[in-house]
This record gives C-alpha cells, structure tokens and sequence, in this order.
C-alpha cells in the first residue's frame, strides 16, 4: 500500500492537522508516514496545503507533483491541483465556495457537504473530521481502531475530552459521501 | 529502543540536543527553522538537564557566545538558515581557528540575499569550501530524513570534539519543516570538565590547575613562521577527516550505468527518480553523500570506471557537481558528469531528473 495524497484548502480549516491525524493513524498501523506542509508566503496568502504519504514501504521523494488522492477544500486549491490527480486517482471536494466544481472524467470524484453537515451537528468545527471520514469511507486505507489512537496521539491531552466528537464527525462523514464520477 | 514519535526536522534538532547531552544553545529566529528555538524554549531544558538555551539579539551575537562557551569545552550549538548563516561566517572562521569543536546547523533557504523561504541547497559551497575567510574546513553533514535530524546531532558532537572542529549539519527548509517517523536518541548526561578532559583532553579553559601552564584559546597568532605552522596542523587534521570520516549511502548502485548523485532532500526526490527510470528499463543507481567535507570521493573513484555517466542534482546552480568531477579526475578516469539542478527554493520533480538523465546521456 502507499498512499500519496495532498489535502489543500483554506488555512483554518483544518487542513494541517487533517493531514497530521492522517499520519499519526499511520504511525498506528505500523506504515510509514510523512507530512510535508506548504509554508511561510503561500499560507499568508490564505491557502494551506499539506501532502501526506502512507505507505508500507520506506517513503522516498516526500515532495510530490501528482497524486493518489486530492482533498479539495476551496476554488483556489480545485484550480491548482484537480490537474495533479494521477488518472483512475481519486478527489474528494466540498461544494461550499466552489463555483466551477471537477470536470475529469478519467478520476473519482466525490462531493461532501462537510461545510453544512457541520453547520447540522452544530459545531463547525469539526468539519475536517466529517471530511476525513468521508476519505476513509472512499479510501479505506486505515482501521478506525488506529484513527481513534491517532486523534489521542495527536490531539493534545487536554483536548482528549473531544475525541467522541471527532470520531461522530468521522462516521457522519462516512455516510454523506457522494459519487459524481466513477471509474 | 528508543521514543517513537512524529516530528518536524526542526523539532527533532531541539529534542536530540537536549538528548545529547548539549550544554547550551544559542540563536535567533529566522524562517524556515525557528522550530528549533521555539522546540527548546517550549521544553524548557534548563529545568531538565540544566541545558541553557538563549535568544541573542543577532546571528552574530549567536555565533560569538557559541565561540565562548565552546572555548570552555561545552557542548554547544546554533541554528540559522542562510542569510543568517552568513552573518556567522566570521565567527565560524575565529572557532575553527582556535581549534573549537561546536555544532552550526543551517536549514537553507533559496538564495542570494535576503532570497525566499523555501528550501534550497544552494550554500553547499560555503558550507564545504569554507564560507568565512582562511583556510578551514567544517564537517559537513547532510540529513536526508528526519530520523537522520535525530542521528546527527550526536554524531556532529562526536566529530566536533575528536577533531576540535567546528561541525555544521546542512539541511534545508524540507526536512526542517517535514514530519516523519522518528526514534528519538535515549538521553544522554551532559558531561562534567572533568570528563571532557578525560575523553578529549584538557585544552578547555576550564580553570588552570598548578599541574599545568595556562590554556590560551584563540585564533590571533602574529608571527608568520608560528601561524604558517598552525595552518600546517589544521591542514593534517583535514587530511584525517578526509581518510577517515567520508561517509555515504548508495542506492540500486549494484548494476547501475548512471548514478545519480544527490544529498539530503534532492537525494530523496532520486531515490524517486531512480524507481522511475528502472521502471523504464534504465539501469540507474543513487549515491548520497552523507558527509559533504569530508567528500566521499573514495567510493566516485571506485564507481568510475564501472559506470558511463555521473549525473550530480541539487537544489542550485551546480556546487557539488564540481566535487564529483575533482574526485573521478583523481580516479584518473574520463567519465561524463553533468549536472541538473533547480534553483531559488524549487524542488525538481523525480521525472525532470530522470527526463534529464535520458536528455544529457541517452538523446546523442
């Protein structure tokens, strides 16, 4: 299994630390992991973007120019990497903001309504969690067993009490996933 | 076995001096490395092992506090990224000229000047060649992950105090600012005087007993005849280094007809390139060098005349690529090295170095 993957979006909505749960719940399962975040400039600009790898093997280039898997957050990010989407890979876009959504149609795409599910269970949130959950649901990569020790391996200890919360958000998210193109 | 964890490289630097056994940190912030103070302020390791750690108010105040309270034989270190690294210049030229072992770690950035904050490796030459004014060298060692962030540290130390000689781990912006996997080194106690004597000598300035002159340290020596035979001494310790401290990994060199050449994150993004090109059919192996002075020259001159072609990527305009023609000239062999590189904090993608290779060995 390796997994190459790149979560991009807004900064504050949880894309940095969407991705490092991703990684430790890899630590978990006994893979290989790395996490390279964009920084300085590019993030003060409003976008952040982070590419997580996950493999069985040990991992070589961190840095990657296309991938398995695209979490898709804003217009911003669907522009810069829907192209970037190895054929027959997989992206996964909220809606909310988005005016011209993927048009591929040699990768999966699937929509999430992360943003108003969010709204829905009334704490916005936890939205990266409901997205993340909807990754898995599409990418069943890792055991939800070492999700849930990820989140206590990267959450600090006094955020421990959250934890119900975010694996709730991970299993709505699960259910809502919708198919707009299959390969 | 030690603490497995996931880190940022900048992070793991402040966790495995703290490890080590380090006496003192000195620096200031610059991006992509302020990590590593923020790490060592955040763990707060005076309360700990009783490391000092402060924030001087320049690079140069750094490296001069470094200067001191390596003269007394501490375990001390400084962080910095390339412009800042530059300020230092001077004051790493004063330690290696008094014969101080110290730890200098530059997380690059995209240069020249004030430049860009993304990673680069376009210091390789001021690292190697010297960087400051004399004839001195610096150990050199590049990680190429963040596990080896963690090695390193200790490594450098070890190095630095066998041969009394500044040590700078290069790395850049990448690996400071990638999470990885890592085992944390156990910890180690910080040395006493008495111990630094006992391993390494008694040439700090940790008091004068009767049974002894004087140390004097510094790098001031106004009659030629004495400073000419200073310069001798040092050059017999680079000499040393060179025999015995060339370090390096390879990677599918078995039955390699080209090589890559490639150290810290540009060794990564080949050992990519590598898995591309034998997918093609192309029989391509990697060489990392590890310890960038001393050069692994060694293992270039055994490889040369097996191989058609070396070809040297980094992240800049062609620095190493000058070390890998010296060695394979010194084998006394006449192959082909070419170069490519991306400049100003790009990092080449595995297919452009494997589109390279094709473009500068295999289009005639």
């Amino acid at each position: 299994m390796n997994e190459e993957l790149i979560i991009a979006g807004f900064g504050g909505q949880g894309v940095l630390s969407m991705g490092k749960i991703l990684a430790y719940s890899g630590i978990m399962e006994d893979k290989e992991v790395t996490w390279f975040p964009s920084y300085g400039p590019e993030m003060r600009g409003g976008t952040a973007n982070v590419t997580v790898i996950v493999s069985d093997e040990r991992i070589s280039s961190p840095i990657l120019h296309e991938f398995d898997t695209a979490i898709i957050l804003n217009q911003q990010s669907l522009d810069k990497f829907e192209k970037a989407v190895k054929p027959g890979g997989t992206l996964l876009y909220d809606p909310n903001g988005i005016v011209n959504p993927p048009t591929r149609k040699d990768i999966n795409i699937y929509k999430v309504e992360g943003t108003k599910t969010a709204v829905e269970m009334g704490n916005p949130k936890v939205f990266n969690m409901i997205v993340f959950g909807s990754y898995l649901k599409v990418k069943p990569i890792l055991k939800i067993d070492n999700v849930e020790k990820g989140l206590e391996k990267s959450l600090p200890e006094r955020y421990h009490k959250l934890i119900p919360l975010n694996l709730e958000a991970i299993k709505k998210g699960q259910e809502i996933v919708d198919a707009v193109n299959v390969v | 076995m030690g603490d497995l964890r996931l880190m940022k490289g900048n992070e793991v630097l402040a966790e495995a001096a703290i490890r080590c056994g380090c006496d003192g940190y000195f620096g200031y912030p610059i991006t992509p490395q302020s990590e590593v103070m923020e790490m060592l302020m955040f763990r707060e390791p005076w309360n700990e092992t009783g490391m000092k750690v402060l924030q001087a108010e320049s690079e140069v105040a750094a490296i001069n506090m470094l200067y001191g309270a390596a003269a007394t034989g501490k375990k001390v270190l400084t962080s910095s990224s390339s412009p800042g690294i530059s300020l230092m210049a001077e004051g790493i030229s004063y330690i290696a000229g008094a014969e101080l072992p110290c730890l200098v770690i530059n997380v690059q950035r995209g240069g020249p000047g004030l430049g860009t904050i993304q990673p680069s490796q376009a210091d390789y030459s001021q690292a190697v060649k010297g960087g400051g004014h004399g004839d001195y060298k610096m150990i050199v060692l590049a990680p190429s992950s963040v596990q080896e962030m963690n090695d390193f540290v200790d490594l450098a130390f070890e190095l630095a105090f066998k041969y009394r000689n500044p040590a700078m781990i290069l790395t850049d912006g990448a690996i400071g600012q990638m999470m990885e996997k890592v085992e944390l080194s156990d910890y180690k106690k910080r040395w006493t005087d008495e111990e630094v004597i006992e391993k390494w000598g008694s040439w700090a300035t940790t008091g004068k007993p009767s049974s002894r002159e004087r140390n004097v340290i510094t790098s001031l020596e106004l009659d030629s005849e004495k400073m000419e035979a200073n310069n001798q001494r040092f050059q017999k310790k680079y000499r040393q280094m060179e025999a015995e401290e060339q370090r390096y990994e390879t990677f599918q060199i078995e039955d390699a007809e080209y090589v890559l050449v490639a150290f810290g994150t540009s060794a990564r993004v080949c050992q990519k390139s590598v898995e591309i090109a034998r997918e093609k059919g192309l029989k391509v192996g990697l060489l990392r060098p590890i310890s960038l002075f001393p050069f692994p020259k060694n293992i270039i001159g055994e490889l040369a005349p097996k191989v058609k072609g070396f070809l040297s990527v980094e992240m800049n305009a062609g620095q190493m690529v000058e070390d890998i023609k010296l060695a394979v000239h010194e084998a006394g062999c006449t192959r082909r090295v070419e170069f490519f590189g991306r400049m100003g904090g790009i990092i080449p993608t595995p297919g452009e170095v494997v589109d390279a290779l094709e473009q500068n060995f295999l289009k005639e």
